[in-house]
């Protein structure tokens, strides 16, 4: 339970900062929402003014409608809304991402939203901030998720999909942020094959090419002739996709699904994926302390996953002081998006 | 252990059974036979020895890392395996450089690394442990801790490592799956054995080698041709055996390919009486030598539980081996010929065996009975009698079917009695492990007691589609009523129809009452859950069994 003098509260419609008369990333219709990035669990529709990144403004646009009444701000600027301070600072999530630090009556407060510390090339780093307060998720808080490099997962990722030119190699991932974060890493490797694309991941694709992120070439897949062949392509769709009758235009396509759940064996076997590649844009286990302690908060609390873990480490082990916040924080990631 | 870690991983990323074959075949090209000969023991489930336990490995991992005991629960709760919970936990702790345990083979590992780490104690071994560890990568590890726990499952089944050796040798799979019975050595000498080209016939050239059981499919639709030419048996409720009189010797091997020697030493008596050359295809079953039929499986289980019975055992639940078929006889494989010879020449073996009580074994060996079965209408009416006659439902065997190797459909169909239900109520659920790991899919089940009151009486765990499990998950998360450890008490609102096939008093569930083979057959959601079946009702079905 948050405090009831405290600078955020928890109300019906999601975290409200009365100073700022604001919520962040409500659940709800609110007249000013403040949003961390575009996921749809984050950011939804008919609140009366937005405020949010610039760089996210394209996407939010597009999912949320052309016509909203949107602030844009740029990272580490500060904003006087209400009686608040309020800045945006970069998560790492995916493009636009941002955690969100309000100040007022003597007392910050930061908000993380989505966020994880790992290099990628499609979207702009973390930036560590420091607050009284920290409220951070908690999606992936196990010790037993530990992230390897994107670049590392990208080479095992151009391997198999390399590995078998006599098949198509369907590569499931999260249509916003962890598709354009593969292609962004393949790229990296410095491979420039045309790549093909589901609908729901070339919706998004202009505006990372628009933000100037280096993408290989690609394609959407409607764009070719269904007796073109496939054997040999590399394919991104979203996980909706599997076993749909979108499916059906590949003879014995090789599947793989890229998700931090995939470092758990059963995770994977359950999901029927031949392969599972560990890549998340959330933090690991590593990074949900790293930021804990760099933003040097005198009292944290945990959102999502594996909240009342993180909550119960961080005050039995590591001494701060810690609880869970409870709410409709969307726990299933693969209902929602990216993880 | 790096290359048998990657066939591992490679198996379980393939889709389809020809690229699991040639996962196998490829590595079997590639590897060196006394290495090849373990990972085959490894994959063949023959090295399940405990070298150390899953509680003992977590304790070292835990020793080393500054974590406490509950966060690995949480882990082991998300991972829902021990072996791999400590894989991942370690890779975390250390950083993986490339070690020299990973570059020693297979046969290193489980000739001298595992077995000097699990004969130390304390310290030592954790220290030995940790040692192994060392330079493995997660992958590595896993498949290290499952060798050293006895853990390791592949999931491919014995058929594909058959077909693949096949290919690899070019010999038949039948023929290898025949060297294979009666266990496997992990020697390069073994596999060299395995793998000898056949001068076509290997009978008796190992005297305790089994043959590969012949298994019947269930019944589906009825059979094409006369009743006439089918034989009709009891489908008995015992254990499938094989009993082999060869060299002087006596063996009675399980379907499992265990000997089980010590456990019936009157069978092996039994089977002295048999000339020698001899192998013959049966139940082991208790039945006392005056009884109209077997006693129920519950008494056979007195008997499976004890490695050694003693004499009061012995006495008050005698075994006997109720003989189907007929293998070899005179030293000479008789599974090409069709059934009714083997038939006759079994009845004709059975029938000259001693009778005299004091010969050891006496009446220990009997026939299994061939029913009348003239016509098809006379099938039905026939099975309904199996109960009365102590039996699980009819066998039925093409006359001039050969006895062939394993699960071929066409020549035997078994017809079981169609099971017991109820309908319960969800009391507990338990999350699962492996694929079922975070999803409540251990299930306990009660039944109304005359007070009104649930009392709990089977767990199930099958039965339930995967959709359907998934959406009890989220009814159980969402019902909770109590958390005790990793058990809830759910809202009894759900009632399930659970079909087993008997049923007997215990003590180990509330209700006195425990079922054999409990599985789910149906979610009654139109069922309210005062409806389902009282304990009364199940204590009926008690009173009918035999």
């Amino acid at each position: 339970m948050l405090p009831h003098d405290g600078l955020l509260q928890l109300t019906p419609e999601g975290l409200y900062c009365p100073a700022a008369a604001a919520w962040i990333d409500p659940w709800r219709p609110v007249p000013r929402a403040l949003i961390t990035h575009a996921h749809a669990d984050h950011a939804r529709a008919g609140c009366g003014e937005y405020w949010a990144t610039a760089v996210s403004e394209g996407i939010l646009r597009q999912r949320l409608g052309a016509t909203i009444n949107l602030v844009p701000v740029d990272y580490g600027a500060l904003h006087r809304i209400g009686e608040a301070r309020v800045s945006f600072h970069s998560a790492g999530h995916v493009l636009g991402s941002a955690q969100i630090r309000l100040e007022a009556a003597g007392e910050s407060w930061l908000v993380s939203g989505d966020y994880k510390r790992d290099a990628d090339p499609s979207c702009a780093p973390f930036e560590p901030v420091t607050a009284d307060v920290f409220i951070t998720e908690a999606t992936f808080g196990l010790p037993i998720y530990r992230w390897s490099p994107g670049a590392v997962v990208a080479r095992q990722i151009q391997q198999w999909w390399q590995g078998a030119p006599e098949r198509a190699s369907i590569l499931f991932c999260y249509a916003f942020g962890k598709a354009q974060r593969v292609l962004a890493e393949l790229a990296a490797l410095g491979i420039d094959d045309e790549i093909l694309l589901h609908g729901a991941v070339e919706t998004l694709m202009q505006p990372y090419r628009e933000a100037g992120v280096p993408l290989p070439p690609t394609q959407p897949l409607s764009a070719l002739e269904r007796r073109d062949d496939l054997a040999g392509r590399l394919v991104i769709a979203p996980p909706s996709a599997h076993r749909s009758v979108w499916m059906k235009r590949f003879k014995e396509p090789q599947t793989a699904f890229v998700s931090g759940w995939m470092a758990v064996r059963g995770a994977r076997r359950r999901r029927g994926y031949e392969r599972g590649f560990v890549l998340s844009d959330h933090a690991d286990w590593n990074g949900l302390l790293a930021s804990v302690k760099d933003s040097g908060a005198r009292q944290v609390y945990v959102t999502h996953g594996s909240s009342d873990v993180l909550a119960r480490y961080l005050r039995e082990v590591e001494g701060i002081n810690a609880e869970p916040l409870a709410g409709p924080f969307s726990a299933d990631e693969d209902a929602a998006h990216g993880a | 252990m790096q290359r048998f870690a990657e066939l591992i991983e490679r198996l379980e990323h393939s889709r389809g059974n020809n690229s699991r074959v040639q996962a196998l075949v490829d590595y079997f090209e590639q590897t060196p036979g006394a290495t090849a000969a373990w990972a085959l023991q490894v994959l063949l489930g023959g090295a399940r020895r405990r070298l150390i336990t899953g509680r003992r490995l977590r304790q070292i991992c835990l020793e080393a890392m500054p974590l406490p005991e509950w966060l690995f629960d949480d882990c082991y709760a998300q991972v829902g395996d021990s072996a791999e919970t400590i894989a991942l936990l370690w890779h975390q702790h250390v950083d993986a450089d490339w070690g020299p345990n990973a570059d020693q083979p297979l046969q290193v590992w489980m000739e001298e690394l595992l077995p000097a780490a699990a004969a130390l104690s304390d310290d030592a071994q954790a220290e030995a442990v940790r040692r192994l560890w060392h330079g493995l990568s997660p992958q590595q590890l896993l498949v290290a801790n499952k060798l050293l726990t006895g853990g390791l499952r592949v999931g491919v089944a014995q058929g594909l490592v058959v077909k693949a050796l096949s290919r690899f040798s070019g010999l038949d799979e039948a023929l290898l799956q025949h060297r294979l019975m009666g266990g496997f050595a992990p020697s390069a000498a073994a596999l060299a054995a395995l793998l000898a080209p056949s001068d076509g016939d290997d009978t008796g050239e190992v005297p305790s080698r089994p043959y590969p059981f012949f298994l019947a499919s269930p019944l589906q639709e009825l059979l094409p041709g006369d009743a006439g030419d089918w034989q009709a048996e009891w489908k008995w409720d015992g254990i499938r055996g094989q009993l082999i009189r060869r060299s002087g010797q006596g063996f009675l091997w399980s379907r499992g390919e265990e000997l089980l020697h010590e456990a019936f030493p009157e069978l092996i008596s039994a089977a002295a009486a048999l000339p020698d050359g001899t192998v013959i295809d049966g139940e082991v079953i208790v039945w006392t030598a005056d009884a109209d039929r077997p006693a129920p499986f519950n008494v056979l289980q007195r008997r499976l539980g004890r490695k050694k019975p003693g004499s009061k055992l012995l006495a008050e639940c005698p075994a006997a081996f109720v003989a189907y078929d007929l293998l070899e006889l005179g030293g000479e494989d008789w599974r090409p010929r069709p059934l009714h010879q083997r038939r006759t020449a079994l009845e004709s073996l059975i029938q000259q065996l001693p009778e005299t009580a004091d010969a050891p074994g006496a009446g220990r060996l009997r026939l299994s009975e061939r029913l009348t079965l003239d016509t098809w209408e006379q099938l039905e009416p026939l099975r309904q009698q199996a109960r009365n006659a102590g039996a699980e439902g009819l066998m039925l065997k093409a006359l001039d079917s050969p006895y062939l190797n394993g699960r071929k459909r066409g020549h035997w169909w078994k017809h079981k009695l169609d099971p017991h239900t109820l309908d319960a109520v969800l009391l507990y659920a338990q999350a699962g492990s492996g694929r079922r790991a975070n999803l409540f899919t251990d299930y306990t089940f009660g039944l109304w007691n005359g007070n009104g009151v649930l009392v709990s009486f089977a767990k199930a765990y099958s039965g339930l589609d995967d959709g359907e499990i998934t959406a009890l998950d989220r009814w159980i998360r969402a019902h909770t009523t109590e958390r005790f450890g990793p058990v809830r008490a759910v809202e009894p609102l759900q009632v399930f129809e659970l079909a087993f096939e008997g049923i007997q008093r215990s003590t180990r569930h509330k209700s006195g009452i425990a079922v054999r083979f409990p599985r789910i057959s149906r979610w009654r959601r139109d069922k309210p859950a005062g409806e389902a079946d009282t304990l009364a009702t199940a204590l009926a079905l008690l009173e009918q069994a035999p």
